[in-house]
């Protein structure tokens, strides 16, 4: 690489608008993203920074604005030209056939062919030589279907190298990866970097971002807000521009435990993914246990089984020394439990009934009358002070859930089951997706139930919130608890040895 | 105050799209009956006069409605469960069956206040039991509910034909004796006289007062809740701890007893005895009705109507023009309907992220 050409930078983005009816989700945004870096994009949730990276890949025209990639301008051509001029996008959700092999989805749409036949060989090569510029190992042959999401996305990456991307955009990728996953991601985007090209990371998780990227820009309302070399910015800075106010920081605030309210001895439940082999633990009333573990050691089995959802093969699961084992999950809740499960849109919430009717699935609603009739004024009245108190958008009680974002369908799933004053809490991921201003919300309501003295079982992938939120961590493995440990003394580092099978200390 | 202005704009504009779809499909139709060598005016005239136009017209086209009205009905119970009743069509059969036996068993002596009621509600039973059949399967075996409704059919058919055909069959005919007078449903005609001549019995007033209380019990209590949120999510339902079985169970049976109460129309109201056949596909396009209607039970009346004066329309110009026309105009109508009700689909803004 001469040294002119060094000056050229791997993407431009110049003065970018874009408008979707009411909303401007770009306003005069410009980002340089110079080669041989890791370049980060954060932001809220709605702040434009999926918008933007669609726009350099061409699939979203701006209103206005230039996109040069490589000094070369990209015209209406979308994502074909910016493929063509060295430009490649990783969506957040893959857009691989599953039933084709790696192999052949890498070559999708540009099959090398030796007359009338498929060049197999060629394919399998270009597989092989991308990963292994990348530094991993990939079956070409694999179905894709069959991979675990962290190697789909290889695929993706690699997808990309082959077909020439120089500059390589990547939509939210952590989401929906293990802790192990990520870093494996990691490693994969310093190797692509190494070689002078340059990637660009969308997310809304600062801790991986800080750990990684060479520059940040933060985005807040569809505009650029900020931008630092990653070694000038601290997290409370970063945190405080993204929401764009400052944020009372959550201490970690032990509880004041009582007696125990939950109890599991030796759980067993049936099945073969995310089953319990013998669990036992005690949550106590005003006390947090936090589960952690690598995702289907029976984290789900887990939940399940305290809430009702899944029977019992044996053991039993007390709810203040009454075994409740063999009641419903509407027999547990008329006992003071409430759930706030992992999947919203499945289990959380039925998006197409109106805000103030989700509010009515926690069990024994109190609007409706010994005869079962509705009173559909005090619900009403109910669901108004619930959206305001938990800040749900648009305040609307009419609207179908599923017209919310996923924060405030988190939101509105918390207002309903923490206004229930639960004695037992099991929570489920309870701020997936949810971005950072929305998340401390959450953590604090979440920490008000606690002093209130109910007994909470957190179960979370986001090892920071449950070091952040838990008095006491269990971690799960193979489905037994392989430790349970004080959250004073619990580090990350020492989590992660025992969530993957390593030996208690 | 704006509220209700909105309210009453959007259900006037929810009315008046479809009236425009009718009239659309009528223009279209005239085409081919002119290159037959009809005069489309005069027949179409005539179409009106004999459905809408007159008081014996319109007496016809509630009578057939009062039908599709209740298997509508019991159509759209069933899918706010999630569940698709195709049985109705067997649940009525049956239903008739048993309306017919109680009123016959009672005999003349019985009251009207009881013999009335009694053979509406033996048939409801009827069909609720069943109903109950497939809903125990499908609640507690996940035997998926269409195909054990359809086969369940065949065996209230065969069933239903062979008691009438073994028992109960008057001589040398396919129908039961005529039930008791106190049983029978009267007519609207001696209340409004300008529907003098037509079979429109009380049974109108009965299914009309079953879609008002549905559409209650739906929106206003817990059962109705309850059953609409297992029909909207299964997975959610069962995470409040709402019994998703039992309410699938019972969605099921109320459906089935529904079915069963529509065979009044005909048993109790018209005929005034159970016939082998009565039915005449009345449940299947129940499934229609309710499907034009959303399943709302309010809705449920125009539907029925276009269905009702669709029927008689068929019987009115059915003489003139080629049985055939006569389909196409038929599907022609519900075509346009259905493509005129269709919710434009929403633009949505990409999510902005």
């Amino acid at each position: 690489m001469s040294a002119a050409e060094a000056d050229i930078e791997a993407l431009v983005l110049h003065d970018i608008t874009k408008r979707y009816a009411a909303v401007v989700a770009n306003d005069r945004v410009s980002l340089r993203v110079r080669r041989g870096t890791i370049h980060a994009l954060v932001g809220e949730n709605g702040a434009g920074k999926s918008t933007l990276a669609h726009v350099a890949y061409g699939l979203v025209l701006a209103d206005s604005g230039t996109v040069t990639i490589e000094g070369r301008a990209l015209g209406r051509g979308g994502p074909r030209a910016a493929l063509g001029l060295g430009l490649g996008l990783v969506h957040q959700h893959f857009m691989l056939v599953p039933t084709l092999t790696v192999a052949e989805n890498v070559s999708l749409g540009y099959e090398p062919h030796r007359g009338a036949w498929l060049d197999r060989a060629v394919m399998a090569a270009r597989v092989r030589d991308a990963a292994h510029t990348l530094g991993f190992e990939l079956d070409p042959d694999a179905r894709a279907g069959d991979l675990s999401v962290g190697e789909q996305q290889r695929v993706e990456i690699v997808r990309a190298l082959a077909r020439g991307a120089r500059t390589l955009v990547l939509d939210e990728p952590t989401a929906v990866l293990t802790a192990q996953e990520v870093d494996d991601l990691f490693r994969v985007l310093r190797a692509w970097v190494a070689r002078g090209h340059a990637v660009v990371l969308v997310s809304h998780r600062l801790s991986e971002v800080r750990a990684l990227a060479d520059t940040i820009t933060v985005m807040r309302a569809g505009r650029v807000v900020a931008e630092r070399a990653a070694g000038q910015a601290d997290a409370a800075e970063l945190a405080e521009l993204i929401v764009g106010r400052r944020m009372a920081a959550l201490e970690r605030r032990p509880g004041k435990p009582g007696a125990v309210a939950l109890a599991l001895e030796d759980v067993h439940t049936a099945g073969e993914r995310d089953a319990l082999r013998g669990v036992s633990l005690t949550v106590r009333a005003g006390e947090i246990v936090g589960v952690a573990g690598v995702l289907g050691n029976g984290q789900q089995g887990l939940v399940r089984a305290v809430v009702g959802l899944e029977s019992t093969v044996q053991g039993a699961v007390r709810f203040d020394g009454e075994d409740v084992a063999a009641l419903g999950v509407s027999a547990r809740r008329a006992r003071g439990l409430a759930y706030v499960p992992e999947d919203r849109l499945e289990e959380g919430l039925v998006p197409d009934l109106s805000l103030a009717e989700n509010l009515l699935l926690a069990g024994r609603a109190p609007e409706f009358d010994p005869w079962g009739r509705l009173d559909r004024a005090r619900l009403q009245v109910r669901a108004s002070a619930s959206l305001a108190e938990y800040d749900v958008r648009p305040r609307d009680a009419t609207l179908p859930a599923r017209a919310l974002s996923g924060g405030n369908q988190q939101r509105l799933i918390l207002a309903r089951e923490l206004g229930r004053m639960p004695r037992w809490l099991v929570l489920a991921q309870p701020t997936r997706g949810v971005d950072v201003g929305g998340a401390a919300f959450l953590h604090a309501r979440i920490l008000a139930a606690r002093d209130a003295g109910a007994a909470v079982l957190l179960v979370s992938a986001d090892l920071d919130e449950i070091l952040l939120l838990a008095d006491r961590i269990v971690v799960l493995y193979a489905g037994r608890v392989a430790d349970t440990l004080d959250a004073a003394g619990a580090d990350a580092r020492r989590l992660g040895v025992l969530m993957t099978g390593g030996a208690r200390t | 105050m704006n509220a209700v202005v909105h309210r009453v704009r959007r259900a006037a504009g929810a009315a008046a799209l479809p009236g425009v779809a009718v009239l659309a499909a009528l223009a279209a139709g005239a085409v081919p009956l002119a290159l037959l060598g009809h005069d489309p005016f005069a027949l179409y005239a005539r179409l009106f006069a004999d459905t809408f136009g007159s008081g014996y017209g319109f007496g016809q086209v509630l009578f057939k409605a009062t039908t599709l009205l209740g298997t509508g009905l019991a159509v759209a119970v069933a899918r706010h469960a999630g569940l698709f009743n195709i049985g109705v069509e067997g649940q009525m059969a049956l239903g008739g069956l048993a309306s017919a036996c109680a009123a016959l068993a009672l005999g003349p002596a019985c009251p009207a206040a009881i013999a009335m009621p009694a053979a509406l509600l033996a048939g409801a039973a009827a069909g609720a039991a069943w109903a109950a059949i497939p809903g125990w399967m499908r609640a507690w075996r996940g035997v998926h509910e269409v195909i054990a409704t359809i086969l369940l059919n065949f065996i209230a058919f065969a069933l239903a034909g062979f008691v009438l055909i073994r028992y109960l069959a008057d001589f040398e005919t396919l129908h039961t004796a005529a039930i008791p007078v106190a049983a029978r449903l009267p007519r609207l005609e001696s209340l409004v006289p300008a529907l003098r001549g037509a079979p429109v019995n009380l049974d109108l007033v009965i299914v009309l007062a079953l879609c008002v209380l549905a559409a209650f019990v739906l929106a206003r209590t817990r059962w109705g809740f309850e059953v609409r949120a297992v029909g909207m999510s299964e997975r959610a339902a069962a995470a409040a701890g709402i019994p998703v079985r039992r309410r699938m169970f019972e969605a099921m049976v109320v459906s089935g007893a529904l079915a069963g109460a529509a065979a009044a129309n005909f048993v109790q109201g018209y005929k005034h005895y159970f016939e082998d056949g009565f039915t005449a596909e009345a449940g299947f396009k129940g499934i229609a009705v309710a499907l034009l209607a959303r399943s709302h039970p309010i809705a449920l009346v125009p539907a029925a109507l276009l269905f009702g004066a669709l029927d008689r329309g068929a019987f009115v110009i059915g003489g003139d023009v080629p049985k055939e026309f006569v389909d196409v105009l038929q599907a022609l109508v519900l075509l346009s309907v259905v493509v005129a009700m269709r919710r434009r689909s929403r633009r949505v803004a990409p999510e902005a992220a």
